[in-house]
């Protein structure tokens, strides 16, 4: 299953805020002045919930996904059952929930959250884990895991236990179909443990890999999307590894004058120049680093100048654009390309990286009859000297489908159906590009202009392009 | 600084060992019964011999290379009598380079490291009393905290002295302790003899509870007497062996000396996977021998 972002129920938030609400009024004042002591209770679902545990379903999911089953468990009375749906059903896409509970819990004594699972396939649950609450998710851990048909234990290392004198996000799951099919999974016994096994940590950034980017003044980004991992060995000899959040590292920037990293790892550029962020965890250095190269603000692309009266958009700020489906159709299995529409210094653009290709699709298709060109602003800040893209413009509701295409670039094994409409020597690096294309005839194109729905562009020669950023696409008239 | 607390150690060690004294007559005990049972036909007085008198030890308190009066090595990828693989198609080259061995801080290193060497992908060590100190009978043990991974092998046993004239098995092995790095919370103790070698040796394994061998230091130890080899791990008795457990010759009534390796797969192990991190350390603390 591709991965989701999850969002809570709007229905389980009010109901959480009630509860607050409520606790808020009985606590005395002289409560401020001692210090808080959490239970340090460990059990979260054995025959049942335990104390002030409550169930709250991700929005979009089945919410009927959860059961407690008396018949099938691994022990004692009952265990939680979830099912997972099938695509295409009504009551949700995907199972998915946190379990949290109303007052927090010390679980600093505490290395693991294990528990007893078993499917009625193995089926593969995309993320399972704790520290899920809606808030902050300040401490959350995930991993995948592997069930099978029968019951097994499974262990799920807690990265740093230090830091989890508060937490409230005992468990939380999601899983989508296997193969589009629904299917039961079983989990029992599900507790926080001292295994006193957990051993040899070895947490990494960036998966371990020492990489370098180019960011930008004023466009903060979060350590959460670099690879953030805590690798533990446990008593089976596994090595089992954990997607952990910041917060449970430590964050170093070699230059605070160009980067600062905050306790919860967001990084700020504030300076020009070059920082490397390194890390640590629990007092073990991570393995992998961040280099980042700020050469200063972003280069904004140039305003267009017509008038909206000219021009159709499908993305521009100085324009109302048509709806589109989406910027990056994540094309499986082929397609690499990730990123789509992201704001850069109040500015909207698309900031596409690992570039294959790339799809944009149009709600409803387009007329472009009475359109002359269109244009596309594109910029890359390190320049391969090999840049060859396919652009496409496709028509998919014509009884064949129907396209017209050109070449930016080299004009690499040249298709005559494709002419070069940019010079690659035109392109310079961390600089705009605006490319004009004619709408050439149907009838040297096959282009069917009555109902353009899909734009599509294509790295052809497979160019080291690291990063490319896209602006200002729409057809107008002259 | 560094040698106060050495010192202060030594104390608590010494202290220990009373205590492991006291408990392991204790355990004696209560195997005892369990034994008497499984065993009705062996005379059932037991000696127990009070191995008190150090023979001798080796702190490694001097950094460098290991103490030449008590150490030599095994170096390659197998002898004559083994031949390669040290009969167990094991993948290391053993080495005496500092790289693999050393004195330091107190303790002997001994380092396997992934990387090509004289045809082999692993380089590691393999120390040795052979020639230079055996003994029959008496106690012998080590404080060792053991490196983990997969197709990882550290042992601390010992042959028979007379191997080179009777040859393995009819010399005896006793392994003291054995351990796979992918279940880093159990090690074995075992015995090898005619008739009862490789896979039908006499074998049992000590597991901790809620504890590891390679976050910590542990005592691995036997108390060999003429009729019995029992085995310890920390103040654990957990296994007796006798004549009457053996499926052959008992050929424990000779001096044997002692072997600490570090093996990099092999039979008992497996090869090491892409999950197995190098290098892997294996630290002792001393290696003792009373009478």
């Amino acid at each position: 299953m591709k991965k989701n972002k999850y969002n809570y129920s709007k229905v389980s938030f009010f109901l959480g805020l009630v509860l607050t609400a409520i606790v808020g009024c009985e606590r005395s004042p002289s409560d401020d002045a001692a210090f808080a002591t959490f239970p340090n209770d460990g059990e979260v679902f054995i025959d049942g919930f335990t104390s002030g545990l409550d169930y709250f379903p991700f929005e979009g999911s089945y919410f009927q996904a959860f059961t407690v089953d008396k018949e099938t468990k691994q022990k004692g009375s009952t265990s939680m059952r979830f099912d997972v749906p099938t695509v295409g059903d009504p009551l949700g896409a995907y199972a998915g929930a946190i379990f949290r509970t109303a007052t927090a819990r010390d679980l600093s004594g505490y290395d693991a959250l294990t528990f007893w699972a078993k499917g009625t396939q193995a089926g593969l649950i995309n993320e399972i884990g704790f520290g899920q609450d809606f808030g902050e998710n300040k401490y959350l851990v995930s991993t995948d895991l592997q069930l099978t048909t029968n019951w097994r234990k499974y262990v799920i290392p807690i990265p740093d236990a230090e830091k989890l004198i508060a937490e409230r996000g005992m468990f939380w799951y999601a899983e989508g179909p296997e193969n589009g099919k629904g299917y039961s999974f079983w989990i029992d016994e599900l507790k926080f443990e001292k295994l006193g096994t957990i051993a040899q940590p070895r947490p990494s950034i960036l998966k371990g890999e020492d990489k370098v980017e180019t960011q930008f003044l004023g466009s903060p980004i979060s350590m959460a999307n670099y690879g953030l991992t805590q690798t533990f060995n446990l008593e089976s000899g596994v090595n089992q590894t954990v997607t952990a959040a910041p917060s449970y590292f430590s964050f170093k920037s070699s230059n605070i004058e160009v980067a600062r990293v905050s306790d919860a790892g967001i990084v700020t550029f504030v300076g020009p120049g070059t920082s490397k962020i390194t890390a640590s965890l629990g007092g073990v250095k991570a393995t992998g680093s961040l280099t980042v190269n700020v050469p200063g603000s972003f280069p904004v692309a140039p305003v267009p100048t017509l008038s909206q009266n000219n021009v159709i958009s499908i993305f521009s700020d100085k324009y109302t654009n048509v709806p589109v489906n989406y910027y990056n159709g994540y094309w499986a299995p082929y397609q690499t390309t990730r990123g789509e529409q992201t704001t850069i210094d109040g500015q909207n653009v698309l900031n596409y990286t690992e570039f294959n290709f790339v799809g944009t699709q149009l709600t409803t298709p387009i007329d472009i009859s009475g359109m002359t060109h269109f244009s596309v602003d594109i910029m890359m800040l390190e320049l391969p000297t090999d840049i060859d893209l396919l652009l496409t413009f496709k028509n998919e509701n014509s009884t064949a489908t129907t396209f017209q295409q050109n070449r930016i670039g080299q004009s690499y094994q040249l298709d005559p159906r494709a002419p070069v409409v940019y010079k690659d020597t035109d392109f310079k690096a961390g600089v705009w590009s605006t490319i004009k294309i004619p709408i050439r005839p149907t009838s040297q194109t096959s282009l069917d202009k009555t109902g353009v729905n899909l734009i599509i562009i294509e790295n052809i020669k497979s160019s080291k392009v690291k990063t490319i950023y896209v602006d200002n696409m729409y057809f107008y008239k002259e | 600084m560094e040698k106060i607390l050495k010192q202060e150690k030594m104390k608590k060690i010494n202290r220990n060992i009373i205590l492991v004294k006291g408990l392991l007559f204790k355990s004696l005990f209560l195997a005892l019964p369990i034994f008497v049972i499984s065993s009705c036909a062996t005379d059932e007085k037991q000696t127990v011999t009070n191995f008190t008198e150090i023979v001798m030890q080796d702190e490694f308190d001097t950094d460098g290379v290991p103490n030449s009066a008590i150490w030599g090595y095994d170096l390659g990828t197998g002898n004559s009598d083994t031949g390669s693989g040290w009969g167990n198609n094991e993948l290391q080259f053993y080495t005496k380079r500092t790289e693999n061995v050393k004195v330091e801080n107190g303790y002997l290193l001994i380092t396997a490291k992934k990387e090509p060497y004289n045809g082999a992908s692993y380089t590691s060590a393999r120390l040795t009393t052979k020639g230079i100190f055996d003994q029959a009978y008496g106690r012998f043990e080590a404080r060792i905290r053991l490196p983990y991974g997969q197709g990882i092998w550290p042992a601390f046993w010992l042959l028979g002295a007379n191997i080179d004239e009777v040859g393995w098995p009819q010399c005896g092995e006793i392994d003291i302790m054995e351990y796979r790095g992918q279940e880093p919370a159990k090690v074995l103790g075992t015995v090898h003899g005619p008739g009862y070698s490789g896979g039908t040796s006499i074998t049992k394994s000590y597991s901790l509870l809620n504890d590891r061998f390679d976050t910590g230091f542990h005592i691995f130890g036997i108390e060999w007497g003429p009729d019995y080899i029992n085995y310890y791990v920390d103040n654990v008795l957990y296994n007796q062996i006798t004549p009457a457990n053996v499926k052959g010759e008992w050929v424990f009534d000779h001096p044997f000396y002692i072997i600490i390796n570090l093996a990099v797969g092999g039979n008992f192990v497996g090869a090491p996977n892409s999950e197995t991190i190098f290098p892997q350390t294996m630290l002792v603390d001393y290696v003792r021998v009373y009478k």
